[in-house]
């Protein structure tokens, strides 16, 4: 058993004391940052990854904190739609459906500990299946050449709006514009100087971490600016009643769970689907057996409250397994992890998992450490977290403002980066106003060099020839899904997504964070 | 419309892009196709979705009306000051007034909002600089 040895090295990597404090701390500010308005997982992640990096901690502990950050952010995510109705991020819409009105009813308290729960098997089992599936798919990758790889990095922005993107042409402009962002600087291959018109500064290229920054904390505080949202989210304490369910209710929901959790972690494994359709599908799976007449769903039923909270974990531990075996990243939350990874000169791939089965065997190994931190702090400290709705705003999003320039500036030590930084924040908020998804142009920085790297190894080794990109069966695949991907949702995502917001329209929808799916 | 002047907009950025392809000097170094290749294509996509936004746009965009919109760009061109100014009067003096701005622009009682500036620089330097050693910008004044 191969997998356990590997998994019991990774613990012993994670077991330290200082990554315990660490995957702690993680835990408790990415709840924090998941359960405060506009702070979704891949903004908090995003603001972190530079602090992390200046504090000057190794490769195993900064990436233990910053991942305990985005299991817990994913965890933080429901406190503000339970109580509240308002989703923090997209995949958290549906577990407003029935976690508000439990809240209604005065079982806030239920609720939340029911949604821990539902969060800890979701995500458990999610990371069980990575740790069973990613040294499968990573056997499959190793026969990818130059071309295929080529080939899945269009998959991946091909998909990377799911089924249910709106406009296709938006995405692919996204996509343009990150890659076009990607090329500045000098060329890897031969030397020659791109796009940098003499300009000192970008020599090296762009760093990633501005772009991240700046497209997502720095837009974020200016959607909060026009809208004059100073107030905090919360007007009092939320009452909360008792914490604990009936526990007959748990019993119960065991088949929802299971199946909640198959669904959600398909949906993030596979291209193009995601945590948003992984929680609608749960649900709507969840609806259509046990709850036929539409009688107690979308009322407070717990179990319309556990079955997205299931699929959305499991999900986005799912997202994770494309992620580390091919090094491609099917969404926001899951880019800027891929973020973290590049920072620390980790490209994942099939090669990280035979050169340096430390760091993904480490990172697993935390990912169930967190969880379980979780699941602890989440259940007697849930009022805790609920108090945080009450900061309000108008202080809240000028300290992230200022956090996210301290980072970038303790990481470049350079005025002329925090001052693209703002520079990308408000294109960021032109972006998002014009409905262009800004995770593309993420992805598209993030995998620019790699993708043209691939392009022209592929290249060097046909001499020349184009037609190498269709030379194997495997890219021939790779290519059809790629161009399904694309052209299903202009025909079937509209339809989708009505779907999706059907059931949710007296919820401002316009708020939902554009980075945290 | 909003679109239109988008996609207007990007087959400009799309023929900038292009120019300034053509104009990546060649090195000692060559492999097959050489560091324009890809750029092209990327232009070609940039340019492609540009012509179907001014083609096809979508619904007008919520913008914001004229107010906000000049609350937004003098937000962000606080913003670039306070990036620009970091080097001249340092992390503490600049945070500050930064964050005073953005909090009063927010909703805070102008007073409170300096209050806030205050104690948030006081803050940031204290955690960040003194207890987790990050080096913040320095002014004439040491800090």
């Amino acid at each position: 058993m191969e997998i356990f040895a590997n998994l019991a090295d990774g613990f012993a990597v994670a077991l330290t004391f200082q990554n315990i404090m660490l995957a702690l701390l993680g835990c408790f500010l990415g709840t924090l940052m998941g359960a405060l308005p506009g702070l979704g997982p891949a903004n908090g992640v995003a603001i972190l990854i530079p602090i992390a990096f200046t504090l000057g901690l190794g490769p195993a502990p900064s990436l233990i904190l910053l991942t305990s950050v985005y299991y817990g952010a994913m965890y933080g995510g429901r406190i503000s739609s339970i109580l509240l109705n308002i989703p923090g991020d997209e995949p958290a819409m549906m577990t407003c459906l029935d976690g508000h009105p439990m809240a209604l009813q005065g079982r806030a308290g239920e609720a939340l500990t029911l949604s821990g729960i539902a969060s800890f098997v979701g995500s458990f089992f999610a990371t069980c299946g990575l740790v069973l599936i990613a040294p499968q798919l990573v056997k499959v990758a190793l026969l990818f050449g130059p071309a295929e790889y080529f080939a899945l990095f269009t998959m991946a922005f091909a998909t990377l709006g799911g089924v249910t993107a709106s406009n296709q042409a938006k995405s692919a402009l996204a996509a343009a514009l990150g890659l076009g962002i990607a090329m500045i600087g000098s060329d890897s291959q031969t030397g020659s100087e791109r796009f940098t018109f003499g300009h000192i500064h970008l020599y090296d290229g762009i760093d990633f971490l501005i772009a991240i920054v700046g497209l997502f904390a720095i837009s974020e505080v200016l959607i909060f600016i026009e809208h004059h949202q100073g107030g905090a989210a919360a007007k009092s304490g939320a009452k909360i009643g008792k914490l604990l369910p009936d526990f007959g209710i748990l019993k119960r929901s065991g088949g929802t769970m299971f199946r909640s959790t198959i669904i959600g972690f398909l949906s993030g494994v596979l291209p193009g689907a995601g945590a948003s359709l992984g929680s609608f599908l749960s649900y709507s799976v969840e609806k259509n057996t046990v709850d036929r007449e539409g009688k107690t769903f979308g009322k407070g039923d717990p179990r319309g409250l556990i079955a997205p909270e299931v699929g959305n974990n499991a999900a986005a531990g799912g997202a994770l397994v494309p992620m580390l075996a091919l090094g491609v990243p099917g969404s926001g939350t899951t880019a800027v992890l891929l973020a973290v990874l590049l920072q620390l000169n980790i490209t994942p791939g099939p090669l990280l998992f035979r050169n340096n089965p430390d760091v993904v065997w480490g990172l697993i190994a935390a990912l169930f450490i967190a969880n379980f931190m979780l699941l602890a702090l989440n259940l007697p400290m849930v009022g805790l977290f609920t108090r945080v709705l009450l900061i309000p705003t108008r202080i809240l999003m000028p300290v992230v403002a200022m956090i996210s320039f301290v980072g970038i500036y303790g990481l470049t030590g350079s005025t002329f980066d925090v001052m693209m930084m703002v520079g990308f924040g408000f294109a960021g908020w032109m972006l998002r106003k014009l409905g262009v998804p800004l995770v593309p142009v993420i992805l598209g920085i993030l995998l620019g060099n790699e993708m043209e790297v691939n392009m022209r190894r592929a290249l060097q080794v046909s001499d020349g020839d184009w037609s190498i990109f269709l030379g194997s069966p495997l890219s021939i695949g790779i290519w059809v899904i790629a161009i399904t991907g694309f052209v299903l949702p202009i025909f079937f995502g509209n339809r989708v997504k009505k779907k999706m917001h059907a059931g949710h329209s007296e919820v401002e929808v316009e708020e939902i964070d554009e980075g945290g799916d | 419309m909003s679109d239109r002047i988008f996609g207007l907009f990007g087959l400009v950025l799309a023929a900038f892009y292009f120019w300034a392809t053509s104009i990546i000097p060649d090195s000692f170094m060559v492999d097959v196709v050489g560091p324009r290749a890809f750029p092209y294509i990327v232009g070609t996509v940039l340019a492609v979705c540009s012509v179907y936004l001014l083609l096809r746009p979508d619904a007008e965009p919520d913008w914001p009306n004229l107010k906000n919109f000049i609350e937004i760009i003098f937000a962000t061109a606080v913003m670039f000051l306070y990036g620009w100014s970091l080097s001249k009067v340092g992390f503490v003096i600049a945070t500050i007034f930064a964050t005073a701005y953005l909090s009063w622009r927010l909703g805070t009682k102008p007073i409170s909002s300096l209050i806030t500036g205050v104690a948030t620089s006081a803050g940031i330097y204290v955690v960040f600089h003194l207890v987790l050693g990050l080096s913040l910008a320095k002014g004439p004044l040491g800090f």
